[in-house]
């Protein structure tokens, strides 16, 4: 397993270069730069701003000069849009927000979608398992640049109970609903995923043997059928812990949070290409991360499994 | 783990035995099974009348999709509301447009939207999941990484260029649909696969020399089935909000054409000026197809199952 | 030209009688209004700011936190008049080539420090020097700075700028042609004082709260990007004594439904109506919906360079489109916001700018309509043939409305078949700057108040007219224009051949429509430009 583990990490190093080339390529391949404008500038100021981020170097100069700054400096940059913040600083002040709720909100997601899931799986066709199918379902339609808006109606303007934006430092009444927008989706998918998932263990043969056995009920269930279950919802949960911690963009829109999640799809349309680097880096990293993870973990769950 | 080897072992060959001789009743057999839940067989037929609705519709309204109601226009929270007299039978958008005429022709976008992209996303998914999970080693490395570099390079960029290089078409919205569809799903597939795999009767059928290739047909991915199914109909709604962002870059359906997610987003931006209508419409139409996926899904899931038989 | 000696003497007097009268506390001192305790005055803003650094500032965000934090040489009042800031007077050469401001001794920077000649001189060389690469270098030349070209492209050392201090409280100015409305451009941001010793000091990070200098009657207390920016009262501030306003704080709010709902809930003091809410806004809370017009003029513009289409070479086919939009339907049924229908290019609102009458404004709609319907008969296009064509906009929900709104008067009255496509905004102005496009939304905000900062746009050399109109008059005039001191007649001039050519369909000029807390007072909403001083606020009591 550590020589897995020690081969997976090697490969990361060579993934991520691909992705900041491909990206770096990408992002300046699309039409329009950080400095297209309404009022075009004037050829000249133009030059000088190109010449201060070093955008008039051919590409790949500027792909080393990026990857050289990260290497030497752990620098990633300025952003363009934003002039007086570094990509540093709007990372570090971004992620943490991000962080924060992604992670609760991933908690809220496990935990009830879990629960729900199991319970319907065992309780099959039962009003139990209808109750959590019907919960699940309406949470998933629901989207959250729906949900958003309704719960800052309710709760902000009708209700006076919770303020309908800001961070404040991450106070607990800030981050209800944002914590409640972000993870209703991502619980329906994770009650859903996990109740097929048991069902399907559940009427496998080693489990029926079990029950034949008379083994306690509990034991089967805990013991025996969780951890196949948990499988395929790890599969899915890899990524999206990755995409919850690192934040939405709609969240960061409604609730006004600060977090980064606005800044992937902000800097990309205002082609803020370092900001768009170092998310896309963060990004890339984690998933690269918490795929490893997630592998490391079958392992676990199914000890058959051998890479 | 406690498997119960000697089961295991009678459970694949019975499987591999009933697979051979009775190859064809396995749908049959399906078919038979999903018939017996109702909730399925009812999702059906509320999925089929949607689709009617999206095909016919526009037959029974006088108005079009793009006609502006210039008597309505400028008053839509006094005089757009749903209304026989005037024919706007659900009222009608911001703009005094029709919306009965709009939701008959965003079903028929968000529907192809959504049913495209899953089946992408089962088809490529499932298949480039398997292959990785099943093969192991340096390829399933390299597969896997490659969906890491996929899921993470900024995808917008990628939208705008096909927007600026091929245009905007419909097929080109597929293309930028099918593009990020798949990647979960080969992930949920590829680990699936990994299990699968030491499962003894594909170990059966690896001994007695069936190929690589016919393996992960015939053994993984009908047994990956259940899992992908359930998978795909969470795919659905994501697919069909994508087609709304993608649409925003200027890729996708473009005005006086629209879809549910531009409907719905357009509606919720609205809803606390009197104008619910415009948000309750689409949804409406969002969400019980959505349901009738959900639950043809666990019906297709319950009747594919090939352990449950 | 608004700007007068005498209204400048009257400020002045009316500045010194203000802060010499000790107003009793809880009172207005000039209008007897009981004060509100708090007089913390928080609005919205839809995005970040880009910079708080003078020198850099290219946003509109950016800018109004600029002009609490910093002051220039002049301000503006709430008639968008010159009122004196740093400086006190100015007198101007015969040649009108220099200008020589007297500066107060009285201004200080938020450390303590006096503000000199020399500070000013130091930021405007930030703002044009090539190292600093500020996006706003331009606004250097385009106030015909001696030099500023120069400097600008590299060629020349900074310090050798039109800009001199003649001692710490006389600032000389040097142009390089008579520019009536310089002193006008005084009131821009990029124009306002740096504190050398502060950027000196810590470099780029100068800007942060707590390495940050400034001179303006606030300064910067927090920034917490994408959330909030707080300024709190400068105490060294020369008129901080008339100051009422304690505490000024923007919130970042992306989306305006959003918005007006914690507006509603009493989180904000200001926010902007969203399109289309305006009349229900008004009706609901009639002393809090307000509506003033802006200097911006939304239009569209044809393509008549080579690449355009071949249809809109025709001047009746442009003439056709142009007549046939019911300007009342879009401004008062589609974005009802109280814009103005428009028919000239230059809002009625621009400074000395007087509307010339062109001769479809004053025809009923229906007169329009059959002049265009004859116009599009006699190009060639009828029923079987109908002419076709595409349109740009950005994404958007009012464009998009606007433009369906105009699709449907042209397929309607004229049979016109239009495809409406949206773009994302840098790719939309990628393809309309290459002149990739038939027919493309445009939008311009006047940079200062004179009707030559709208009416540029049609110069043939101008790098903003998109849609490449060129008329060799049109030039001539502008470039007379320039030096002219009654440019009015060729103002009107251009405004008539522009309605005969109809290189541009001009839609409406735009209106701030604002929900704004009752209790906050004095906003300049006779200020076209919307140069508002957060100083000049206050809120008064329930």
């Amino acid at each position: 397993m550590l020589s897995y583990i020690l081969r997976r990490v090697a490969i990361a190093i060579p993934t991520l270069l691909l992705l900041i080339i491909i990206s770096f390529l990408l992002m300046h391949a699309a039409p329009g730069g950080p400095f297209t404008s309404e009022r075009p500038l004037p050829p000249a100021v133009l030059a000088n701003i190109e010449a201060k981020y070093g955008l008039n170097n051919p590409i790949y100069v500027q792909i080393i000069n990026y990857i050289g700054g990260i290497i030497t400096e752990f620098d990633f940059g300025p952003s363009f849009k934003y002039k007086d913040r570094s990509v540093n600083d709007i990372i570090a002040h971004g992620f943490p927000v991000t962080l924060t709720y992604g992670f609760l909100s991933f908690a809220v997601a496990v935990i009830v979608g879990g629960a729900l899931g199991i319970a319907a799986a065992l309780k099959q066709n039962s009003w139990l398992d209808y109750f959590a199918v019907g919960v699940s379902i309406g949470a998933q339609v629901l989207p959250n640049f729906v949900m958003a808006p309704i719960l800052v109606l309710v709760f902000t303007l009708w209700l006076g109970w919770l303020p309908g934006g800001g961070w404040n430092d991450g106070q607990w009444n800030h981050l209800i609903l944002p914590v409640i927008a972000l993870s209703t989706s991502y619980m329906a998918s994770v009650a859903r995923l996990t109740r097929s998932s048991m069902l399907e263990v559940l009427h496998t043969n080693f489990i029926r043997t079990a029950m034949a056995k008379g083994l306690p009920y509990k034991v089967i269930i805990f013991k025996h059928a969780l951890k196949p279950t948990l499988l395929p919802v790890m599969s899915y949960l890899g990524p999206a812990f990755v995409s919850m911690i690192t934040g939405s963009v709609i969240i960061d829109m409604y609730f006004s949070t600060g977090g980064i999640g606005q800044f992937y799809v902000n800097s990309a349309l205002n082609r803020d290409y370092a900001v768009m680097m170092g998310i896309t880096i963060l990004i890339g990293g984690l998933t690269i991360l918490f795929n490893l993870i997630v592998d490391i973990l079958y392992a676990w769950v199914d000890p058959k499994i051998r890479y | 783990m406690m498997v119960d080897v000697q089961k295991m072992e009678q459970l694949a060959d019975n499987l591999a035995v009933q697979e051979e001789v009775q190859g064809r009743s396995l749908f049959a057999d399906a078919r038979r099974r999903f018939l017996k839940n109702k909730a399925a067989v009812v999702s059906l037929i509320i999925l089929c009348a949607v689709l009617l609705f999206s095909i016919f519709g526009h037959m029974i309204t006088a108005w079009s999709n793009e006609e502006i109601d210039w008597g309505i226009l400028g008053q839509i929270a006094e005089l757009g509301a749903p209304s026989i007299e005037n024919g706007h039978y659900f009222g009608t958008d911001q703009l005094g447009r029709d919306l009965f005429a709009r939701v008959v022709q965003g079903t028929q976008v968000s529907l192809m939207v959504g049913i495209v992209g899953a089946l992408i996303a089962v088809v490529v998914g499932t298949l480039y999941g398997a292959i990785a999970g099943y093969t192991g080693g340096k390829v399933d490395n390299v597969m896997m990484r490659i969906v890491d570099i996929l899921q993470s390079i900024p995808y917008m960029f990628v939208l705008i260029l096909l927007l600026v290089v091929f245009g905007r078409s419909i097929f080109m919205l597929f293309v930028g649909i099918g593009l990020i569809s798949w990647l979960d799903m080969s992930r949920i597939a590829r680990g699936q696969t990994l299990t699968l795999k030491n499962k003894e009767f594909v170990e059966a059928a690896v001994a007695t020399g069936v190929k690589p290739i016919t393996i992960i047909l015939r053994h993984i991915v009908p047994n990956l089935l259940g899992v992908v199914v359930v998978y795909s109909t969470l795919l659905v709604p994501q697919m069909i909000l994508t087609e709304s962002f993608i649409s925003f870059l200027g890729l996708g359906v473009q005005e006086p054409n629209t879809s549910w997610g531009a409907m719905i987003a357009e509606g919720a931006g609205a809803m606390q000026y009197g104008t619910l209508w415009q948000l309750a419409f689409p949804m409406f139409f969002f969400i019980i197809t959505l349901f009738s996926f959900f639950f043809i899904g666990d019906g297709l899931r319950d009747a594919l199952d090939p352990k449950d038989r | 030209m608004k700007f007068s000696k005498s209204s400048l003497l009257a400020s002045v007097v009316g500045t010194a009688l203000l802060s010499t009268s000790a107003f009793a506390a809880g009172v207005h001192p000039e209008t007897g209004e009981k004060l509100a305790d708090d007089q913390t005055f928080t609005y919205r803003v839809l995005d970040e700011h880009s910079s708080v650094d003078p020198a850099i500032v290219e946003d509109v965000s950016g800018s109004e936190l600029v002009r609490n934090l910093f002051e220039g040489l002049y301000n503006q009042d709430n008639l968008g008049n010159l009122v004196p800031g740093v400086a006190l007077s100015h007198t101007v050469s015969d040649d009108n080539l220099t200008y020589t401001f007297k500066l107060r001794d009285n201004a200080k920077w938020s450390d303590g420090k006096p503000v000199t000649a020399g500070d000013f001189v130091y930021g405007w060389q930030r703002a044009a020097d090539p190292a600093n690469a500020s996006p706003y270098a331009w606004y250097m030349e385009l106030m015909s700075l001696e030099n500023a070209e120069a400097i600008i492209a590299g060629d020349m050392e900074v310090s050798k700028l039109g800009v001199k201090a003649i001692d710490d409280h006389t600032l000389e100015v040097r142009l390089t042609q008579p520019l009536p409305y310089f002193a006008l451009m005084t009131t821009h941001a990029t124009t306002f004082p740096s504190p050398k010793w502060a950027v000196e000091a810590h470099g780029a990070e100068w800007i942060k709260p707590g390495n940050i200098v400034s001179n303006g009657a606030y300064k910067l207390e927090t920034h917490v990007p994408q959330e909030t920016v707080s300024m709190v009262r400068n105490t060294n501030y020369w008129d901080n004594e008339s100051t009422i306003i304690d505490k000024v704080e923007a919130l970042v709010m992306n989306d305006e439904n959003v918005a007006l709902t914690r507006y509603l809930a009493g989180e904000t003091d200001r926010t902007e109506a969203p399109a289309g809410q305006f009349p229900r806004l008004k009706k609901e809370y009639p002393d809090q919906a307000v509506v003033f017009p802006r200097l911006c003029s939304y239009y569209y513009t044809f393509n008549v360079s080579d690449s355009g289409p071949e249809e809109f070479k025709d001047v009746r086919v442009r003439k056709a489109l142009a007549y046939a939009i019911d300007r009342r339907v879009i401004t008062d049924a589609v974005i009802q916001g109280g814009q103005f229908p428009a028919y000239t290019f230059t809002p009625a609102v621009t400074a000395g700018f007087e509307v010339p009458k062109v001769d479809f404004a004053d025809w009923s709609q229906a007169e329009r309509d059959a002049k265009a319907m004859e116009l599009l008969a006699a190009a060639g296009y009828t029923k079987d043939n109908p002419l076709e064509f595409d349109m740009v906009y950005n994404t958007s929900e009012a464009h998009k409305k606007i433009a369906i709104a105009m699709t449907q008067m042209w397929k309607q009255k004229l049979g016109v078949k239009v495809n409406m496509n949206n773009m994302e905004w840098k790719t939309f102005l990628n393809e309309r700057g290459n002149q990739n496009f038939e027919l493309a939304r445009g939008a311009w905000c006047g940079d200062y108040n004179e009707a030559s900062t709208f009416l540029d746009l049609m110069d043939s050399g101008s790098g903003y007219n998109d849609g490449k109109f060129n008329n060799a008059e049109v030039d001539k005039l502008l470039a007379d224009a320039k030096s002219s001191t009654q440019p009015q007649a060729n103002y009107t001039r251009i405004e008539e051949i522009m309605a005969a050519e109809m290189p541009v369909i001009p839609i409406y000029h735009y209106t701030n429509t604002f929900m704004m807390n009752a209790q906050l007072k004095n906003w300049p909403i006779k200020n076209a430009e919307q140069n508002w001083y957060a100083k000049n606020l206050y809120k008064v009591a329930k």
